[in-house]
């Protein structure tokens, strides 16, 4: 009898580990992160599912000031596909974020925290990346040097090898938490930005943001957004980033987190095979708050399917 | 905020560009003044509708033909079913009503008057309401709120039917709270009118509909709030109205 009890248990803690993954010695229990920006600091989905669930979580994007963002309408569709926001940061400051955020998130989370930084000079990025270093809800750092949505600052240092390697040796010098770099798909050569970040000392690359587009109001003769230009992101981008996860897997030895239009655990799956370890679920939790837990829970059965005994042994096989 | 799978009973055209849907599904804990956010088939994001009515598992939906994406929802047909989050938003706080409340809609803002006059007719409340609409082909639902037992005043801007004008020429000045759903321009001469001592209903072009993507901020004198989940519905005393 004990001896079959034990079996079972074997059997169930292999079912859970098979899905596990790790970040530059932070584990996930499964892949699967929320976005920042397309979860807030978890709350409104804390309401539909139990966010342990979650492998790890990547907070609102943080500034050093509280910032209003872009005027309105900062939405507009695209379609059956997608959507562009141009929210433009929003969010109530790193100082906010680490008194009343982040402990409210750790109450209804605990799991590995992903913090999402943006600043528009080194010294923004120093010291916001500074306050977040000692947090310890922190695991991860992601450093987002792609936001379309801002001027001076952003995607301004996404877009340039160099650039992009500056902002890495500032935020490296001022913590020991993992860097993660999130990228900007706006670029002709995104693997040189990469190999740039990791001879800067990066830890890890995140991509892709969302791809800088643009809707026009053909009644109206303007366009919808009022930031003129947005963020494309949604379905439609999946095929542009799984290119590029799968390029800069080929030109870096660094862990991916592999982001753009994954709706699916197939397309999870399709996602780590260009290249990821891990992946970010963004739009799909704006018009589906349960896409997160649709795929953790569809993930087992579908390697089952795949004949995939650990999800590890598929990162980056194509 | 819920999620759930909604059975249409019933989507009619009630007035120019106006329709009424109704649906079968739980419509336990819904508010007056929160809304609801549909999937529709070939859309990516949803619709976000506010609750005309909710009760006994059926609920009312009113919605004006604004975009292809509402265009599409004139086309559903009895017995398809729709992907619904509701209890979406704070909803109108009835308990600040006092004795003889007043309720202005200006034209879609209506909707959601109908469960606030409902439940404030429940409650014992002497309820006026002021409905506005461009021009007559427009008008819906006077009937609706005068069998509630509600003192009912009609506006057109062109004068075809009831008062000429704007909701605002109804004003008598003699309500203990007002609630109110329009264009911006009604609610910003509301407050300028009638005053501070109420509360009104917003509309802004929404991403999520549950507070996640901050796509409808509004700059209040209380600070930045999300349309969609601070409001709709915001005290008169917290919007800059002179500005924008």
């Amino acid at each position: 009898m004990n001896y079959f009890r034990s079996q079972v248990t074997i059997k169930k803690i292999r079912m859970t580990s098979r899905l596990e993954v790790e970040l530059s010695g932070v584990r996930l229990k499964n892949p699967v992160i929320p976005a920042s920006g397309t979860f807030g600091f978890g709350e409104e989905f804390a309401q539909l599912y139990d966010l342990n669930l979650l492998g790890a979580l990547a907070f609102k994007g943080t500034t050093r000031e509280a910032r209003y963002g872009n005027p309105l309408p900062r939405i507009a569709e695209c379609g059956r596909y997608g959507m562009i926001n141009a929210v433009g940061l929003q969010n109530p400051g790193v100082d906010h974020v680490l008194q009343k955020e982040l402990p409210r998130l750790r109450t209804l989370f605990q799991g590995p925290v992903i913090a999402n930084v943006s600043g528009f000079s080194l010294d923004d990025y120093a010291y916001t990346c500074e306050q977040l270093d000692k947090a310890d809800g922190v695991s991860i750092l992601e450093v987002n040097i792609s936001c379309p949505n801002v001027h001076n600052g952003g995607m301004a240092f996404g877009t340039d090898p160099k650039a992009a390697a500056d902002v890495t040796h500032t935020v490296k010098a001022v913590t020991h938490k993992p860097v993660y770099m999130k990228l900007s798909p706006n670029v002709t050569d995104i693997a040189a930005i990469a190999r740039a970040c990791e001879k800067a000392g990066a830890d890890g690359i995140c991509l892709v943001n969302t791809m800088l587009g643009m809707r026009i109001d053909i009644h109206r003769r303007k366009p919808v957004i009022a930031n003129r230009y947005g963020g494309y992101s949604g379905a439609g981008i999946f095929p542009i980033a799984l290119r590029m996860v799968n390029q800069v897997a080929k030109a870096t030895q660094l862990p991916i987190i592999g982001c753009g239009g994954i709706e699916s655990a197939e397309d999870v799956v399709e996602m780590m095979m260009a290249g990821a370890t891990a992946v970010e679920i963004g739009a799909a939790n704006l018009t589906q708050p349960l896409a997160c837990k649709n795929i953790i829970d569809r993930l087992p059965e579908l390697l089952n399917e795949l004949k995939i005994n650990d999800i590890n042994d598929i990162i980056g096989i194509v | 905020m819920k999620q759930g799978i909604y059975t249409i009973l019933d989507n009619v055209k009630i007035a120019e560009r106006i329709y009424r849907m109704r649906l079968q599904g739980e419509t336990e804990g819904m508010l007056a003044g929160q809304f609801v956010n549909i999937l529709l088939p070939g859309r990516f994001l949803r619709r976000p509708i506010s609750i005309c009515n909710a009760e006994n598992r059926i609920l009312t939906l009113i919605y004006k033909v604004v975009g292809e994406g509402t265009h599409d929802m004139t086309q559903l047909q009895k017995g398809y079913q729709l992907d619904l989050l509701t209890c979406l938003g704070n909803g109108y706080d009835l308990s600040l009503a006092g004795d003889a409340p007043l309720l202005l809609g200006g034209g879609v803002g209506i909707p959601p008057l109908y469960l606030t006059a409902k439940k404030l007719r429940e409650a014992g409340k002497k309820v006026k309401v002021i409905l506005g609409f461009n021009t007559i082909a427009e008008l819906f639902y006077e009937k609706e709120f005068q069998n509630l037992g509600c003192e009912v005043t009609v506006t057109t801007v062109d004068g075809s039917y009831g008062l000429k004008g704007f909701v605002t020429a109804a004003l008598d000045g003699k309500q203990s709270y007002y609630y109110a759903c329009g264009p911006l321009p009604m609610l910003k001469a509301i407050i300028k009118t009638v005053g501070e001592n109420g509360e009104v209903s917003m509309e802004e072009r929404m991403g999520c509909g549950f507070g996640v993507c901050v796509g409808c901020t509004l700059q209040t004198k209380n600070g930045f709030k999300r349309v969609c989940k601070d409001g709709p519905v915001f005290k008169s005393g917290e919007l800059m109205v002179n500005e924008g």
